[in-house]
C-alpha cells in the first residue's frame, strides 16, 4: 500500500531578516553558500576571503594570499577545499582547515570573474574578463589549465558547472553550454551582456541574467525561452541571479536595493524585497531552506521566511 | 612506572637494565611481534621470503613485486595507435635478482675462467656424482660412453705439451732410460681376464722389459697425484664400500669397463679408493671381509698380505758412500735436493755445461708506484703519412680519369678540399649538390670567365705595376698580350648574369627544395625552368609556362620561379647534404580559424527581439572536450578517436578575402545590440579583443574612483538601453577632436561641449527621446564626472577601435530613434556617456555618503590620493588632445559644482542613481582640483 506522497510544502521565500555579518573587509564581491548551505563564503575587495558560519553569525577564518580584490569563491563538495578567483588574475586553491593557499593557477590574463568545483572537486573551472574559461587541474601538479575554452567573444561573467557540463555567460551576450558528454557546444544567443547564469535543481533549464534587467529561463536542450522576469534594474553591474531550493521562484539582485523574486512558472513578482540601500553585491541560495545570503555594502545578510525563529536567538 | 615507583618508595632497590618509555596517556601496550609476522630483510630492505624460484630463500623482484616498482608492468612499454610495441624476449635473467647474477649466484656476470682456461682437475663432486649416477643408472657404464663420444675438451697446458711430445698417460720430463731392475710381480697373484693396457698395468711394464734395447728411453712414469680428499666418515683407512660394479657383474663387468679408458679406475676411484686398483687380486684392498651375497668367487676370500709385495731391497738412491737416510749429515742432504729436483736430463751443447750453482731465485721488482694525477688514458698522436704517396697516387688518377684540374696548388695535401680527396681515395660522390657552380657551366663558358678573371687580374696588375715601377719591364710585357683579351667577353651582362645565377640554382634544382611542392605541375614547371637556367638559356620559361595561363599570370609565375630560384638556393652545399629538407614548408600564409563560427548576429538578434529564441538564436557545435577533463568529470569521451581538442580548426589562407568579410558591417541595424557586435567584429578582426584589455586596465581604477563606477555603470546601460543618447555621447568620446560641433541640448551641452558628432545626429536622436530625461539632482551631478571618466576612457581605449565603435554607434543611434521601446528603466541619457563597452562591473563598494560614513576615513584617503594619481597620468598623456577642450570643461565644472553639491546633500531619495554616485567625495574632489 502506498500512500500518496504528501504534497511538497509551499515554497516559503526568504522575507525576514535574521543574521547580518559586518565583514570588514571592504566590499563583498560575493557570498557564497557552501556545499552543504551550512556556512558561506564571502570575497572581499580588502584581498580577503572570509568563512562563515552565517546562521550564528560567527567568523570562522579568514584566508588571505590574493594579491587583489577576490571576486568569486567556491568551496568543495567535502568542505576541504575552496577555490577562489580575483582581480590579481590568479586561482587559488584553498586549505580550508590549514587556511593556507595550497596552489595558485596563473594564466588568466585578466581579472577572474568566476570560479567553480567539479562534483568532485578534481577541477576547478574559472572564468575571467580575458574571455576565457579555463580548467585547472586539482589532482596533478601542471600549472597549465587542462583546457582553454576560448569560443567566448568577451569576458565571461558567469559561470556554473554540472555534472557534465559547463555553462558559462559572457559579455557578448550569450549562453555557452559545452556538453563534455556528447562533445558540444550550445550558443544561445541572448543579446544584453549576460551577468549571471545558473542551472535549475532539475538540470533542464538554465536561468540567465543579462544587462537589459532581464532573467531568462531558457530551454537547456532547445534553447527555447520559458521564461521571462523582469522588474528589477541590472544595467551595470555584475549582479547574481538565484533559484530558490525547490526550483519555484526565481530570484535576482536588483541596483535599486531589492531583492526580487518571481514565479518560475507564471512570471509575476512574487516579492520585493528590499535588502539594503545599496546595491545588491551578491546573492547566493541557500541549497535545501528557503534561506538567502545578500551582500550589500560591506556586509552580509541572511534572510530566512517569515515564520523562523532563529535558535538561540534571544528574540 | 615500576621506575617510579622505585624512585619513590625503595631507593634501596636495584634496577637493571634500562626502564622502558613510559606510557603515554591512552596508548596501547604495544604487543611483540609474532613470530609469524616477524619479516626478514635483505640488504637493500626487501622482504625475504624464505621460498623462491630459483636459488630458494630470495626475494622475489622489487620488493617482493616483480622486478621493478611497477610490478608487473613492464616499465618500457609504450603501445600506442602509431607506434606499437617491440616484442621483447624475456630470458630467464628477467626474472633474477641482482643476488643471481652477483658473483656467487646462478647466473654469474662477472668474468669467470671458462673451462678452456680452467685447469684440468674436476670439481670432484661433481664428478663423483656423474660417476656414480653413469654407474647406478639402468644402463651402467653410459658416462663411459659419454666419455668416449662426447668432444673432449682439451686445456691449454695438455695441449702445448701434446705438441712437445706428450701423450696422454706419460709423465712429465725427460725420458729415460728403462730402470734395470724392478720388482716382478709376485706370480701367486691371479690376473684374470685380458691384461691391462700397457699404460695401466705395471706388471706389463715389467714383463716386456727383456725386450727393450739399449738406445730406447721412456717417458718417465706418470704420476699418480696425491688424492687429498678429506676422509669424512667414519670407515676404517682404506676401506671403500662394495663396488658395485664387481659386485654386480663380478669380472666380466669389470671387464667390460676395462675396454674403455680408465673406466674402473675412475669408478673405484670414486669409491674413495686412493690408488688405482688393479684388480682386488693385487694386494691390500680394503674391501670388507666376507663375500658379498652376489659374490660368486670365494676362492681368496681369506687372501692375505704377502711381503713379497713390498720392496725388500733399497735402490736407486743410494749413492754409494753410506751417507744417506734420515741421519745423513746435513750438507749431504742439502746438497742432495735440488739436484734431485731441478736436474736437467738432456742433451748439452757444446761448449755449454750444465751450471753448478742454480740461478738466483728471480727477483721481484714492486711496480713503479704512480703518479697521483696520473690518468691512465692513452693518447694517440696522429699518424701523418708522407704526402709523396698521394701526390704519386693523385697523380696517378688525375692521368687516368683526365678529369681533375691541374692546378699546381693541388700538388700539396693540405691545399686538396673534401671533393678531390674523395676522389683520390676513390670514394662514391655524397649526394648533396656538387660544390662548385662551375661543374655546371659548360665548358666554353667555363674557359670564358676564366679568361674574363685572368683579364681583370691582369689589368690589375698592369695597373699597379704601371704605377709602382715603370722599370719592372718583365711585367708588362706579360701584361700586354693579356690585355687583348680584355674586350672579349662582349656578350650582354644580362646573359651573363643569369648565367651566373644558372650556376647557383643549380644547387636549388639539384637539391630536395621544392617551393612548389603542393601544386605539382608549378613544381614541374619551376623545374624545368631551373634546368634551363642552368644550362645558360634565356627566356626560355615561357615554353614551360602554361599555355593557358594569361600575359598576366605568367608574367607573375615568372617573377615568383626567378624568386623562389634566388631564394631556395642553398647557401651552403655541404649544409645542405647533410640536412634533410622538411616535407613541406609550413603554411605561413595560412591561419586556423574554427571551422565553425557564431555569426549573422543581425538575424539573431532580430529573434531576440521578437522573443524567439530557441533553433533561431541558438548554435551548435562540436566540441572536443580534453581526454582528462572528461576523465576528471567521469564523462566518457564522446571523441575517442580524436586528438582536436576544443572546436575543430580548419586553415585559411590568412589574406583570404573572407577573412575580412566576417566582419559584420553594421550597416542594417535593425536591432539594438550594436555593442556586442563590435566586439564581436573586432573579436574577428584581431584575436586581442582591444576593449577587454582597455578595461582591465581600467578595473585596477575603479575601486578607487566611484565616479569612474558610474560612468562606466552609464557606458553599459546605455550600451544595452540604447537610448538614443549613449550613441551620441560615445561618439564624443571616440571622434572627439575631430568633430567639435554648437550644441542643441543644453544637458548635452554640458556634458559634453568638446566632443560631439554632428549636429544632424543629435536632432535625429534626441527628437524623441528628450522626454524621457527624468533630470534629478543626482544625475547632474553625474554628469560632471563624465568629461573626466570620458577622458579617461577615451585614453584608455586603443585607437583602433575607435572607428568601429563610433560608426556603429552612429549608425546605431540614428536606428534607434525607431525602437525606444526597451528603454522603459529609469535610466537617464546622461547616464549614457561613456564608450565602455564592457561587460558588467562590479557593483560599486559603497553607496552614498551617508553610508560611508562608518567607513574608516583612512582609506577614503587614499582612494583620493590614488585617484588623484592615475588621474593626473591620465591628464598628462591627454593634455595635447584636450587643449582646446580643456578651457571648456573648466566653465563647466564650475557651473555644476552647487549642483553637485545639492546632490550630495540629497541622498535620501532611495532612488537607485544615488546610491552609486554617492561617495559624495569623489565629486566633490573631482571639483576641487
Amino acid at each position: 500500500m502506498a500512500f500518496p506522497r504528501p504534497r511538497p510544502a509551499r515554497a516559503e521565500l526568504p522575507r525576514q531578516r535574521v543574521q547580518t555579518l559586518q565583514c570588514g573587509q571592504g566590499a563583498v564581491r560575493a557570498a557564497r553558500f557552501n556545499a552543504d548551505g551550512n556556512y558561506c563564503l564571502t570575497c572581499g575587495s580588502d584581498k580577503t576571503l572570509k568563512l562563515w558560519n552565517p546562521h550564528k553569525g560567527t567568523a570562522l577564518r579568514t584566508y588571505q594570499g590574493h594579491g587583489y580584490e577576490v571576486l568569486d569563491a567556491a568551496g568543495s563538495f567535502d568542505n576541504s577545499q575552496i577555490c577562489s578567483g580575483g582581480a590579481d588574475k590568479a586561482v587559488a586553491l584553498w586549505d580550508v582547515s590549514t587556511g593556507q593557499v595550497v596552489r595558485k593557477y596563473r594564466g588568466h590574463a585578466g581579472k577572474v570573474n568566476c570560479v567553480q568545483f567539479n562534483g568532485e572537486a578534481t577541477v576547478i573551472v574559472s572564468g575571467s574578463i580575458d574571455s576565457t574559461v579555463r580548467c585547472w587541474d586539482c589532482r596533478s601538479r601542471r600549472p597549465d589549465p587542462i583546457q582553454v575554452l576560448d569560443e567566448a567573444k568577451d569576458g565571461i561573467s558567469s559561470l556554473k558547472l554540472s555534472a557534465h557540463e559547463i555553462l558559462t555567460g559572457s559579455v557578448d551576450g550569450r549562453v555557452r553550454r559545452y556538453d563534455l558528454r556528447t562533445g558540444q557546444l550550445f550558443s544561445d544567443y541572448i543579446g544584453s551582456p549576460i551577468t549571471s547564469v545558473c542551472f535549475t535543481k532539475d538540470g533542464q533549464c538554465v536561468l540567465a541574467a543579462s544587462l537589459d534587467s532581464t532573467l531568462r529561463l531558457l530551454d537547456k536542450d532547445t534553447g527555447e525561452l520559458l521564461g521571462e522576469y523582469t522588474g528589477h534594474r541590472s544595467t551595470t553591474y555584475r549582479l547574481d541571479c538565484v533559484l530558490n531550493e525547490q526550483d519555484t521562484h526565481v530570484g535576482c539582485a536588483s541596483e535599486d536595493g531589492h531583492v526580487y523574486f518571481w514565479d518560475l512558472v507564471e512570471g509575476s513578482l512574487a516579492l520585493s524585497l528590499p535588502v539594503g540601500q545599496g546595491v545588491v553585491q551578491s546573492l547566493a541560495f541557500h541549497p535545501r531552506l528557503p534561506c538567502l545570503l545578500v551582500a550589500t555594502q560591506g556586509q552580509v545578510t541572511l534572510w530566512r521566511e517569515d515564520g523562523f525563529q532563529p535558535e538561540g536567538d534571544p528574540g | 612506572a615500576a621506575v617510579e615507583s622505585s624512585d619513590s618508595e625503595e631507593e634501596d632497590l636495584v634496577s637493571y637494565g634500562s626502564a622502558l618509555q613510559p606510557l603515554q596517556e591512552g596508548e596501547r601496550i604495544k604487543k611483540p611481534v609474532p613470530l609469524q609476522e616477524q619479516t626478514v630483510k635483505d640488504a637493500k630492505g626487501r622482504y625475504q621470503r624464505f621460498h623462491g624460484a630459483f636459488t630458494g630463500g630470495f626475494s622475489a623482484g622489487y620488493f617482493n613485486t616483480v622486478g621493478t616498482k611497477e610490478g608487473w608492468t613492464p616499465s618500457a612499454f609504450v603501445s600506442s595507435r602509431q607506434k606499437r610495441a617491440d616484442r621483447t624476449i624475456l630470458g630467464p635473467e628477467d626474472f633474477m635478482d641482482e643476488e643471481d647474477l652477483s658473483e656467487f649466484g646462478i647466473a654469474p656476470k662477472d668474468i669467470t675462467t671458462t673451462d678452456d682456461f680452467a685447469s684440468k682437475a674436476k670439481d670432484r663432486i661433481k664428478e663423483k656424482a656423474r660417476q656414480i649416477a653413469g654407474v647406478v643408472a639402468p644402463i651402467p657404464g653410459t658416462t663411459a660412453f659419454d666419455d668416449l663420444i662426447g668432444p673432449s675438451k682439451i686445456t691449454v697446458g695438455v695441449e702445448l705439451l701434446q705438441k712437445m711430445g706428450w701423450k696422454q698417460g706419460q709423465g712429465i720430463g725427460p725420458r729415460v732410460k728403462r730402470k734395470p731392475c724392478r720388482q716382478k710381480p709376485d706370480p701367486t697373484v691371479k690376473i684374470y681376464g685380458c691384461a691391462l693396457p700397457p699404460g695401466l698395468s705395471e706388471g706389463s711394464e715389467d714383463e716386456e722389459d727383456e725386450y727393450q734395447p739399449e738406445n730406447v728411453t721412456f717417458a718417465p712414469k706418470d704420476v699418480m697425484p696425491v688424492d687429498l680428499t678429506p676422509k669424512e666418515n667414519v670407515h676404517g683407512l682404506g676401506y671403500k664400500g662394495l663396488d658395485p660394479s664387481q659386485a654386480l657383474f663380478g669380472v666380466s663387468g669389470r671387464e667390460h669397463l676395462n675396454l674403455f679408458t680408465g673406466g674402473s679406475e675412475e669408478t673405484s676411484n670414486l669409491l674413495g679408493d686412493l690408488r688405482p686398483s688393479k684388480g682386488r687380486k693385487l694386494g691390500i684392498t680394503g674391501q670388507a671381509f666376507g663375500v658379498g651375497a652376489l659374490e660368486e668367487e670365494d676362492d681368496d676370500i681369506y687372501a692375505t698380505d704377502t711381503l713379497s709385495k713390498y720392496d725388500t731391497v733399497l735402490k736407486d738412491e743410494e749413492p754409494g758412500d753410506g751417507l744417506y737416510g734420515w741421519t745423513a749429515p746435513k750438507q749431504y742432504k742439502s746438497k742432495k735436493r735440488p739436484e734431485r729436483d731441478f736436474k736437467y736430463i738432456g742433451k748439452i751443447l757444446d761448449g755449454f755445461s750444465l751450471a753448478s750453482k742454480s740461478s738466483a731465485p728471480i727477483k721481484i721488482y714492486p711496480p713503479p708506484s704512480l703518479p697521483r694525477n696520473y690518468r691512465p688514458v692513452h693518447y694517440f698522436r696522429p699518424v701523418i703519412i708522407a704526402g709523396n704517396e698521394n701526390c704519386h697516387l693523385h697523380k696517378a688518377l688525375e692521368e687516368s680519369t683526365g678529369k681533375l684540374k691541374s692546378d699546381p696548388a693541388q700538388q700539396s695535401r693540405h691545399a686538396l678540399n673534401a671533393a678531390q680527396r674523395r676522389q683520390q681515395l676513390g670514394e662514391t660522390e655524397l649526394k648533396g649538390p656538387a660544390p662548385s657552380i662551375l661543374e655546371y657551366l659548360s665548358e666554353k663558358d667555363r674557359e670564358r670567365l676564366k679568361e674574363m678573371k685572368q683579364a681583370s687580374e691582369q689589368q690589375m696588375k698592369a695597373k699597379i705595376v704601371s704605377q709602382q715601377s715603370p722599370d719592372s719591364s718583365q711585367q708588362i710585357p706579360a701584361a700586354i698580350p693579356n690585355s687583348r683579351f680584355q674586350p672579349a667577353p662582349s656578350e650582354d651582362a644580362a646573359h651573363k648574369w643569369q648565367m651566373v645565377l644558372g650556376g647557383q640554382l643549380a644547387n636549388a634544382g639539384s637539391s630536395d627544395f621544392k617551393p612548389f611542392a603542393k601544386n605539382p605541375e608549378k613544381q614541374k614547371r619551376y623545374e624545368n625552368y631551373v634546368k634551363s637556367l642552368k644550362k645558360g638559356e634565356k627566356d626560355t620559361l615561357e615554353r614551360f609556362l602554361d599555355p593557358n595561363m594569361t600575359e598576366w599570370e605568367r608574367g607573375r609565375e615568372h617573377e615568383e620561379f626567378f624568386r623562389a630560384a634566388m631564394f631556395y638556393r642553398s647557401s651552403n652545399s655541404t649544409l645542405s647534404s647533410r640536412f634533410t629538407r622538411a616535407k613541406y614548408e609550413d603554411d605561413v600564409d595560412k591561419v586556423e580559424v574554427p571551422r565553425d563560427q557564431e555569426n549573422d548576429i543581425d538575424d539573431k538578434e532580430t529573434a531576440v527581439k521578437m522573443k524567439m529564441f530557441g533553433k533561431l538564436t541558438r548554435d551548435m557545435f562540436e566540441w572536443h572536450p580534453d581526454k582528462l577533463l572528461c576523465k576528471r568529470f567521469n564523462v566518457r569521451d564522446p571523441y575517442p578517436d580524436s586528438s582536436v581538442v576544443g572546436l575543430p580548426k580548419v586553415k585559411r589562407d590568412k589574406y583570404s578575402v573572407f577573412n575580412f568579410l566576417t566582419v559584420p558591417e553594421p550597416t542594417t541595424s535593425v536591432t539594438q545590440a550594436t555593442n556586442e557586435k563590435i566586439q564581436e567584429s573586432n573579436s574577428l578582426n584581431k584575436p586581442k579583443k582591444p576593449s577587454r584589455w582597455d578595461v582591465s586596465d581600467k578595473e585596477k581604477e575603479k575601486k578607487e574612483s566611484i565616479s569612474e563606477f558610474i560612468s562606466l555603470a552609464r557606458s553599459k546601460a546605455d550600451v544595452q538601453q540604447q537610448p538614443p543618447v549613449p550613441a551620441t555621447e560615445e561618439c564624443g568620446t571616440g571622434t572627439s577632436e575631430a568633430l567639435p560641433t554648437p550644441v542643441t541640448d543644453e544637458d548635452k551641452n554640458q556634458e559634453e561641449e568638446s566632443r560631439r558628432p554632428p549636429m544632424d545626429l543629435f536632432k535625429a536622436i534626441f527628437v524623441s527621446s528628450s522626454d524621457e530625461k527624468s533630470s534629478s539632482s543626482e544625475e547632474e551631478s553625474d554628469e560632471e564626472q563624465q568629461p573626466t571618466t570620458s577622458e579617461r576612457e577615451s585614453e584608455t581605449t586603443k585607437p583602433v577601435d575607435v572607428p568601429h565603435s563610433s560608426s556603429s554607434n552612429v549608425q546605431e543611434s540614428v536606428t534607434a530613434t525607431t525602437d525606444s521601446g526597451i528603454s522603459s528603466l529609469p535610466t537617464s541619457k546622461q547616464e549614457l556617456d561613456a564608450t565602455e563597452e564592457f561587460g558588467p562591473k562590479l557593483p560599486p563598494a559603497f553607496c552614498s555618503g551617508r553610508f560611508c560614513k562608518h567607513l574608516d576615513k583612512k582609506e577614503k584617503h587614499r582612494k583620493i590620493r590614488e585617484r588623484h594619481k592615475t588621474k593626473k597620468e591620465g591628464k598628462r598623456k591627454k593634455e595635447k588632445k584636450k587643449k582646446h577642450k580643456k578651457q571648456k570643461n573648466k566653465g563647466k565644472h564650475k557651473n555644476k559644482k552647487p549642483e553637485k553639491a545639492s546632490s550630495s546633500d540629497t541622498t535620501d531619495s532611495s532612488d537607485s542613481l544615488s546610491d552609486m554616485d554617492t561617495t559624495g567625495l569623489s565629486p566633490k574632489e573631482l571639483l576641487r582640483r
